[in-house]
């Protein structure tokens, strides 16, 4: 790392393809050592993002720097520091594993040695040891991640690009590219990651950034975006659809605050301040309209409830 | 923050020794897929020469095997575009290009390696065709020097195509798109001196085939390896050595550059 600061660093960046407007002024600033998880759905501008941190796209206007180095003007600098996962397994599907990652290192400037010394240890790591030799063609899609996550890591970069590492993977290969990505962590590397799974961005990063529309509607760690939804939730799961609406609008009386509606769940949601008052508050007005709870329960905001907040505004009013 | 000349230019050479690895380590695991690449102009080479051998009349009696070698391989070398766009083409769509270019290594590498790896298999090609050719009564009659330059001729079209594959494949980025690339070249082929004489097609078509760069390389490997020809008679006809080497290098001026955008296009 060329100096003390934010491994990664952006201001301003903005990026078109014709008309449409891919990054509409994209700050930012990742501290060294932790996780950045980008959040948004298809077309929010994540992997324009990735592409320009890594060198490989050219912003229309802005700056960004990656362990220091500008990635237009350093690039070369940028790239000796960075590694890139993109959504796709970019690797050569008719070598073998190890013949991957030797081609990789050597790509590095690593000596044959080194290389190959390098391979087996990512090899190992990644638990890829036994299939090393046969043809990438023949791997499964979690194993070829595993192999494009390995190749991302040749020379230990000390920050990481993972775009939609874990789309498309089975929950156990997924599990397999967390325990990664933490591993690294652990190591000191910088992580900049984007996802589309909340769950994924709840599990791994320390920060988050949602991105809609080229735009960064929200920023902070996953608990704080779940408290900008106004603290903790009070669920209300009752016994017949017919309840629902009778439900709510008591709810809404005694809180102030219009409850969400899960029509398959038979579940009413609304945001609350005070735990304890608040869960005695919905229960009376319920029992008082004369409903009947099956269950009820105080818990924090999913960072799913904060994300359709940010990038869908519109709740469900009941009728 | 670039590195000094001197060592840029080393970087560039190991990386694109690095990347010809790469290739003929494919070959290493795909024999068949390359036996039947450098097999398919020798069966050509059969098929034409007995099954329409007998039926070609050429001037003053000439042996057809010896005049179809030249033919046969210049053609090799014009499909050799197939070879080059399908490598590119699959690095691009399967996101291989992009691993390159977030590395630390030359870009230039990147061509030069896949230019040395082509070319490589192209000369092996030529090796074994020529080989058969011999074996089948073939040979060159004016000399080792005069062979080797229309040896080198037949790799410099090889070359050119080089970039035309590398555009196109920057271009159009899919792998499938080869078949497309198959029928358009497959014309380009025959409406050449490859197989008949220009002569005795309609005009428009005489005049394409007359001036089409692969005739131009055909009559001058024909001319440097002393086979049969169909003679002079046109001015391309008889200026087939030099325009055996300016149809190439106008090619390469033309799509080396374009290759050049495409690739710094690939980033905006």
């Amino acid at each position: 790392m060329r100096r003390d600061g934010p491994a990664i660093e952006a201001e301003g960046l903005h990026k078109r393809y014709g008309d449409v407007v891919a990054l509409d002024g994209v700050d930012l600033a990742v501290p060294a050592g932790t996780v950045c998880a980008v959040l948004g759905v298809n077309g929010a501008g994540k992997s324009t993002l990735v592409r320009i941190l890594t060198t490989l796209l050219r912003a229309d206007a802005g700056t960004a720097r990656v362990a220091g180095y500008d990635v237009r003007r350093q690039a070369d600098r940028a790239r000796a520091h960075l590694g890139l996962v993109g959504q796709h397994a970019a690797v050569d599907e008719i070598l073998g594993g190890r013949q991957n990652l030797v081609l990789f290192g050597r790509l590095h400037h690593l000596s044959p040695a080194r290389a190959a010394a390098r391979a087996d240890e990512l090899l190992d790591r990644f638990d890829l040891r036994a299939a090393a030799d046969r043809p990438v063609a023949t791997w499964s899609g979690g194993m070829r991640r595993r192999l494009d996550l390995a190749a991302a890591l040749i020379v230990d970069p000390p920050v990481l690009f993972l775009d939609e590492p874990t789309t498309g993977l089975d929950p156990r290969a997924r599990s397999d590219v967390w325990d990664a990505v933490r591993d690294l962590v652990d190591t000191g590397a910088t992580v900049l990651l984007t996802t589309q799974y909340l769950e994924e961005a709840d599990r791994l990063a320390d920060t988050v950034r949602v991105l809609d529309h080229g735009r960064v509607t929200a920023a902070g760690t996953p608990e704080e975006l779940k408290s900008t939804l106004g603290g903790d939730r009070v669920d209300v799961v009752l016994h017949h659809p017919d309840d629902l609406t009778p439900a709510a609008a008591a709810i809404t009386a005694a809180t102030g605050a219009v409850p969400t509606v899960d029509r398959a769940a038979l579940r009413l949601s609304v945001p609350v301040t005070d735990r304890v008052a608040a869960l005695a508050a919905v229960l009376r007005a319920v029992d008082a309209a004369g409903l009947r709870a099956g269950d009820v329960a105080v818990r924090r905001p999913t960072l799913d409830e904060v994300f359709l907040h940010l990038t869908d505004s519109r709740t469900e009013v009941p009728a | 923050m670039t590195a000094l000349p001197l060592s840029r230019a080393r970087w560039a050479a190991a990386d694109t020794a690095t990347l010809t690895r790469r290739t003929l380590a494919h070959w290493a695991r795909r024999p068949g897929e390359v036996l039947v690449g450098l097999l398919f102009p020798v069966l050509l080479l059969l098929m034409f020469g007995y099954l329409f051998g007998g039926a070609m009349a050429l001037p003053d009696g000439a042996d057809y095997r010896e005049f179809l070698l030249p033919g046969m391989v210049a053609m090799t070398m014009l499909f050799g575009v197939e070879t080059t766009y399908t490598a590119v083409a699959v690095d691009t769509a399967r996101g291989v290009t992009d691993r390159f270019r977030s590395l630390p290594m030359s870009r230039a590498a990147v061509v030069t390696g896949r230019a040395l790896a082509d070319l490589l298999h192209s000369a092996a090609a030529l090796a074994v065709v020529l080989g058969c050719g011999v074996l089948v009564g073939w040979q060159p009659h004016r000399g080792p020097l005069r062979a080797l330059a229309a040896v080198a001729l037949l790799l410099l079209l090889r070359f050119a195509m080089i970039w035309l594959g590398v555009y196109l494949a920057l271009l159009l980025r899919r792998p499938e798109t080869v078949a497309a690339l198959q029928i358009l070249v497959w014309p380009l082929g025959f409406a050449s001196n490859a197989f008949v004489a220009p002569a005795t097609m309609p005009g428009w078509l005489a005049a394409l085939a007359a001036w089409n760069p692969l005739s131009a390389t055909v009559a001058a490997a024909r001319d440097l390896f002393g086979n049969p020809g169909w003679g002079a008679g046109s001015w391309p006809a008889e200026h087939a050595v030099a325009l055996a080497v300016a149809w190439p290098l106008l090619l390469v001026a033309v799509f080396l550059p374009l290759s050049v955008r495409r690739w710094q296009r690939l980033g905006r």
